[in-house]
């Protein structure tokens, strides 16, 4: 659906060259929901804005379902972009036009006539469940329901991308998460493809299926979000994860802690399966649990255990083997052995 | 005593009127079209030139630089190949609105260059042409700020009209200068500065309330 062939994208900066996007290359397919990671100046906006060539590119092709779309000029570029929706963190509405107008200005500038708007606007006024806003302005509406309006002035045009700026940096927890709800809804319903950049991974996490992670400017790692965010092949990826999740014991508890402490990962299948039960039984070790979470990702299970185990030296050292046998992952904090 | 004071007042009131309100019309099309051309000129989503937004500009500098007084002086020829006269009313519209442009000129680019730049970016990525978003993003979001412009832009050509008056321009402050201070006559004086700071609240409401109006960005 899109593929970035090599892209690079670079500014004159005080008589300096900076590589805003190095070389990406990779492809988003039809009908997923892609997420972009990466801090902040790692690139990622520059990287979306490419899409729809609000961000000229300094070498490279971009390719928009099979076509290369890098050189559209004047009419072949705003069809492309009336195809390609956008949305932003800061929802980008008139300030001096109804929620109405703001839809109908895309509608009207893409030549449908009155009637055909008005149905529209309806229609998607409808799809966003803010049918009884058309006539107000976005000074007064929430931060969620700017967002709806922006989402369908997006879709306005009948888009097959969305394409999304930091979609919920500026919005609380519950309303981020009915925003990505309905993303997720318009992504089913009508197969659009879905590019969200976002430095916040929980978004990721949340809705993507496969994702891209950026620093300074080059993609480091590409693939399923699930095992980027299970099994993190970059150390800056590792890094980034660590920043997001504080799921850490403290200090003190291990300092006081007897006995062997490790981190157990389940992932997937293996995290339905009572593992810490059978080493306790089979090793006749005794076991207590100081911290645990699962959390799911992709509607697939991750486990997280912090696990203190007791008992003779021998049998704990086999009890740990089977341990790390049988899970994703295990990590030993405190030997204490 | 032959002197009208209330016939004076009403003629040269209705010069005043004719300087500022014609001069105004001048700078609100041409200095609005200038004001947009040096945005259009200096951001990157529309038609970026930086050669033609630096002449632009430096012309707009110069015309601003000059003291209105002296540009009355220096538009003297110029008043009497377009009106064919340099006294009147009519021959100090010229200087006024030269004055006006330049003013307004600025003050537009300020207007429209406030417009978020994110909602004139969201407007280009729905593959709207640049003329409609100009005509129907850019221009209502930037009204209430350009209607504030013009208000400041009328109060001074209120000011500046009076200047005229002493180079043969008539309206209310030319009155005021010839019979109130060259004829010892204070309280002509006092009725004209009255007018004046009359007119000059009516113009600021009229423009503060309709800025007000237009302005849906706070609740």
């Amino acid at each position: 659906m899109i593929e970035f062939k090599h892209v690079s994208v670079s500014f004159k900066q005080h008589k300096q060259i900076f590589e805003a996007v190095n070389d990406a290359h990779f492809k988003i397919e039809k009908g997923e929901i892609f997420g972009i990671a990466g801090s902040s100046g790692a690139g990622k906006s520059t990287l979306l804005r490419t899409i729809n060539l609000l961000q000229t590119v300094s070498s490279g092709e971009i390719l928009v379902d099979g076509e290369n779309v890098t050189n559209y000029r004047r009419t072949q570029l705003r069809i492309l972009r009336r195809n390609i929706g956008m949305i932003f963190q800061h929802f980008n509405l008139a300030r001096n036009l109804t929620v109405y107008q703001n839809i109908a200005f895309v509608l009207k500038a893409a030549g449908k006539s009155k009637a055909e708007t008005e149905t529209r606007v309806k229609e998607l006024l409808d799809l966003v469940n803010l049918s009884e806003k058309s006539n107000s302005y976005p000074a007064n509406l929430s931060g969620g329901e700017k967002q709806r309006v922006a989402i369908a002035r997006a879709l306005a045009n009948d888009a097959k991308i969305l394409l999304c700026d930091e979609p919920t940096s500026a919005l609380d927890l519950e309303t981020t998460s009915s925003i990505l709800s309905l993303l997720k809804d318009l992504n089913k319903k009508f197969g659009i493809t879905i590019v969200i950049i976002t430095h916040e991974l929980d978004v990721i996490k949340s809705i993507c299926t496969r994702c891209a992670v950026m620093n300074k400017g080059s993609v480091v790692e590409i693939g399923d979000v699930y095992d980027i965010f299970t099994k993190p092949r970059e150390d800056f990826t590792r890094q980034l994860l660590s920043h997001t999740s504080h799921f850490n014991l403290p200090e003190q508890i291990i300092d006081k802690m007897q006995g062997p402490i490790i981190r157990l990962t389940f992932k997937g299948d293996n995290a339905n399966n009572p593992i810490l039960y059978y080493a306790a039984n089979t090793f006749q070790i005794g076991f207590n649990i100081l911290l645990g979470k699962v959390e799911y990702i992709n509607d697939l299970p991750l486990g997280i255990l912090y696990v203190q185990l007791i008992g003779e030296t021998e049998p704990l050292k086999l009890a740990i083997e089977f341990l790390a046998a049988n899970t994703a992952d295990l990590e030993v904090i405190n030997h204490g052995l | 005593m032959d002197f009208d004071l209330k016939a004076a007042l009403i003629l040269t009131f209705g010069q005043t009127m004719q300087m500022v309100i014609s001069s105004l019309l001048a700078a609100i099309i041409i200095g609005g079209s200038i004001g947009l051309l040096l945005f259009l000129t200096s951001n990157t989503l529309f038609l970026k030139n930086r050669v033609i937004n630096q002449i632009v500009g430096v012309i707009i500098n110069i015309t601003r630089s000059i003291p209105f007084l002296i540009l009355l002086v220096l538009m003297i020829p110029v008043s009497k190949a377009i009106v064919h006269t340099s006294i009147g009313p009519n021959a100090v519209v010229i200087p006024l609105a030269v004055a006006a442009i330049a003013f307004f000129g600025r003050l537009s680019e300020a207007s429209f260059s406030d417009v978020d730049n994110g909602v004139l970016e969201a407007a280009i990525a729905s593959g709207a042409s640049k003329l409609s978003i100009v005509l129907k993003i850019l221009l209502p979001e930037a009204l209430p700020s350009l209607i504030k412009n013009i208000t400041v832009t009328a109060v001074s050509l209120i000011g500046f009209s009076a200047m005229a008056g002493t180079v043969g321009g008539g309206g209310i402050g030319d009155l005021a200068i010839r019979y109130g201070y060259q004829r010892y006559e204070p309280e002509v004086m006092f009725i004209c500065v009255i007018v004046l700071v009359l007119l000059v609240q009516i113009f600021q409401v009229i423009g503060d309330s309709s800025a007000k109006k237009l302005d849906k960005s706070s609740k």
